[in-house]
């Protein structure tokens, strides 16, 4: 019983967090409401980052490009067959015919997410090191490349304009909490708890017959699957392209990731909110903003400047985060006659 | 081969230039990651500040030697504020930490020049002559491309000599191979770090000069590619080792030269994609790099 309510806590925090976000968004303005939209997106993907990164203790700077395949996969698949010829004149044919709803853009861009993953991480998931942190990057930078140039799969270097706009609040608080949820449900499986035993001591957990390649490709490909799923709700947000899915993306998400705390699901859904909260109210200022009586007007970089900071002084000073890398748990019992 | 991907004496001199300059980031890159164990990734950051002192100084019309004297003070000023504000902090964190860390001091120091300069950049352009070609035995040849091979060898010979016939250099190799045992022989931690952290600044400056010739319009995200490119060369070379990983700073600039202007447009914009998926393959067959010998294992994780 009260293992299940440790559990009901746990998740408890963090989707709340979202459902709040969401329903905060709906007393503002519209031009108000789309920080929230962001927000949620943000959420959404730095918990893909979480579940392969937090668990597993590997630092990956390619999780952007699943989440720029699933854009492009969601945003190729959703945009009318009448306007494809206008903003992607050299789509391959079968791609130019093919039109799908909403929901199952997002769902074949999850797939697609995972089905990367799992073929980039087959080779990746060997390494371990340095040699995997710049292998991942280079997972990155080819992706970056290929959709940039390749248009027979997408708009290369145009922007992704006509995709429908679906992702309201509604949707992106309904995937930012399903992203939750499943990243929950891992972590709390056998193979979440082995990957975090991985993750703590490697040395100790191959001594008891565990593989730490096959339990890092499957967090591999789940936030693969995550990542490109979030992508999907990103390009129905608003026009992409890939200069907004490359390095100010890995840069921002990474810094959410780790300000809120790399270790817990509730310190990534915190530091992306955090983070986003901080980002737009910048983004707003650097358009001019008059804040009790002060016009402010911040020249632009201001926002990567502040995160920067932030994001080092946190490094520095709480390197396991805002939310010391813990979940949210109840109060413990205290043990009678124990030591401490 | 050579007909195929019409190669001329003109691109191998870039090519070798380029992987001198290359070389030059890996040895600075490497010297730090020596003594500290962290990978700066904020040394393209160090190297665009250098290049803004130039076009600074370019565009206020100081003669040559008093920008390029301005570039190195700029960059060992900031490589200094570096080791203070930001490594010493971190010094005994993990890998993964360190790591990500200068991710984000790179990203801040961007995001700085962004406001101080905006995004469309400035022109060093007092070097310019050196773009020009000089005729060796009826083949033309850019100046810049055999000053940056000279700049590289003096630079590295210069380097050999400190780090094998100085008492700082054996310091800091013997800091390299094991910080905690050299510690406990009397080598002081801030004195070594420091002295690597300033040589690898002076070598961030020269890589300004050198780099500024070859593409003169300094905007913020100036030698950010070069750095990414740099630390694919220095892994897939061996980081432990000094000597490996500037032959794979070497190697990755000479190929990325070399096939940039061979390669038809058509290709060559592919070009990033070939060299991180040669990386990627070297890394899966010798993950400990192509230029070492020994077996060991990275063992730690970042």
């Amino acid at each position: 019983m009260r293992r299940f309510a440790g559990a009901l806590v746990e998740l408890g925090g963090p989707a709340l967090l979202v459902v709040a976000a969401g329903l905060l968004g709906t007393v503002f303005s519209h031009a108000t409401q789309t920080y929230f939209i962001g927000a949620l997106v943000n959420v959404a993907i730095v918990v893909a980052l979480y579940s392969f990164i937090g668990n597993s203790g590997v630092v990956s700077f390619g999780h952007i490009s699943f989440v720029a395949l699933g854009a492009w996969t969601a945003g190729v698949l959703s945009v009318p067959t009448a306007e494809k010829p206008a903003i992607m004149p050299n789509l391959a044919h079968g791609l130019r015919t093919t039109t799908v709803a909403n929901v199952p853009s997002l769902a074949i861009a999850a797939g697609v997410g995972a089905a990367f993953a799992l073929v980039v991480g087959l080779p990746l998931m060997r390494l371990s090191g340095l040699a995997a942190g710049i292998a991942t990057f280079g997972v990155l930078e080819i992706t970056h490349n290929v959709l940039r140039y390749w248009e027979k799969i997408g708009p290369g270097l145009n922007t992704f304009s006509s995709v429908p706009e679906t992702t309201g609040l509604l949707q992106a608080a309904v995937g930012a909490l399903l992203a939750v949820c499943i990243a929950y449900g891992y972590q709390r499986s056998r193979f979440g708890r082995v990957l975090r035993a991985t993750r703590e001591d490697p040395a100790a957990a191959r001594a008891v017959g565990v593989s730490m390649y096959v339990q890092r490709l499957v967090a591999f490909g789940l936030s693969g699957a995550l990542a490109g799923f979030a992508g999907g709700i990103y390009v129905h947000l608003l026009p992409l392209n890939t200069e907004a899915l490359y390095l100010n993306l890995t840069f921002i998400t990474l810094a959410m990731l780790v300000i809120g705390g790399t270790t817990s699901l509730l310190g990534a859904v915190v530091g992306a909110l955090a983070v986003s909260g901080v980002d737009s109210f910048l983004a707003n200022a650097e358009n001019g903003v008059s804040l009790a009586g002060w016009n402010v007007d911040l020249p632009s970089g201001t926002r990567i400047v502040v995160v920067g900071a932030l994001m080092a002084l946190v490094l520095i000073l709480r390197p396991s985060g805002l939310t010391g890398g813990r979940e949210l748990g109840l109060p413990r019992r205290p043990r009678i006659g124990s030591a401490r | 081969m050579i007909a195929v991907l019409n190669i001329d004496w003109q691109t191998l001199a870039d090519a070798v230039g380029l992987g001198s300059v290359y070389a030059l980031m890996a040895v600075g890159i490497g010297l730090v990651f020596g003594v500290l164990r962290l990978v700066n990734f904020a040394y393209g950051q160090l190297i665009m500040a250098g290049a803004f002192a130039l076009a600074l100084a370019s565009q206020w019309g100081w003669p040559v030697w008093a920008g390029v004297a301005l570039c190195f003070a700029a960059v060992l000023v900031l490589s200094a504020l570096m080791e203070l504000v930001v490594f010493r902090p971190l010094r005994g964190q993990s890998p993964a930490v360190m790591l990500v860390a200068t991710f984000a001091v790179a990203f801040l120091l961007e995001a700085i020049a962004l406001i101080w300069f905006g995004s469309l950049g400035k022109i060093a352009a007092s070097l310019a002559y050196l773009q020009q070609p000089v005729t060796i035995g009826g083949v033309d040849i850019r100046k810049i491309a055999i000053v940056a091979t000279i700049v590289a060898v003096v630079c590295l010979a210069a380097l050999v000599a400190l780090l094998s016939r100085t008492n700082v250099g054996l310091q800091m190799r013997a800091a390299a191979i094991d910080f905690q045992t050299a510690r406990l022989l009397g080598v002081r931690a801030n004195r070594v770090i420091g002295a690597a952290v300033l040589i690898s600044g002076v070598l961030a400056a020269a890589v300004a000069v050198l780099l500024t010739v070859q593409s003169p319009l300094v905007t913020p995200d100036f030698a950010l590619r070069d750095t990414i490119l740099v630390l694919a060369g220095v892994v897939l070379g061996g980081m432990y080792r000094l000597g490996s990983a500037t032959l794979g700073g070497f190697a990755i600039g000479f190929a990325s030269g070399l096939l940039g202007g061979a390669l038809p447009t058509a290709q060559s914009q592919y070009l990033p994609s070939f060299l991180f998926a040669a990386v990627i393959l070297v890394l899966l067959v010798r993950p400990q790099g192509l230029f070492t010998r020994s077996r060991q294992q990275a063992v730690e994780r970042v």
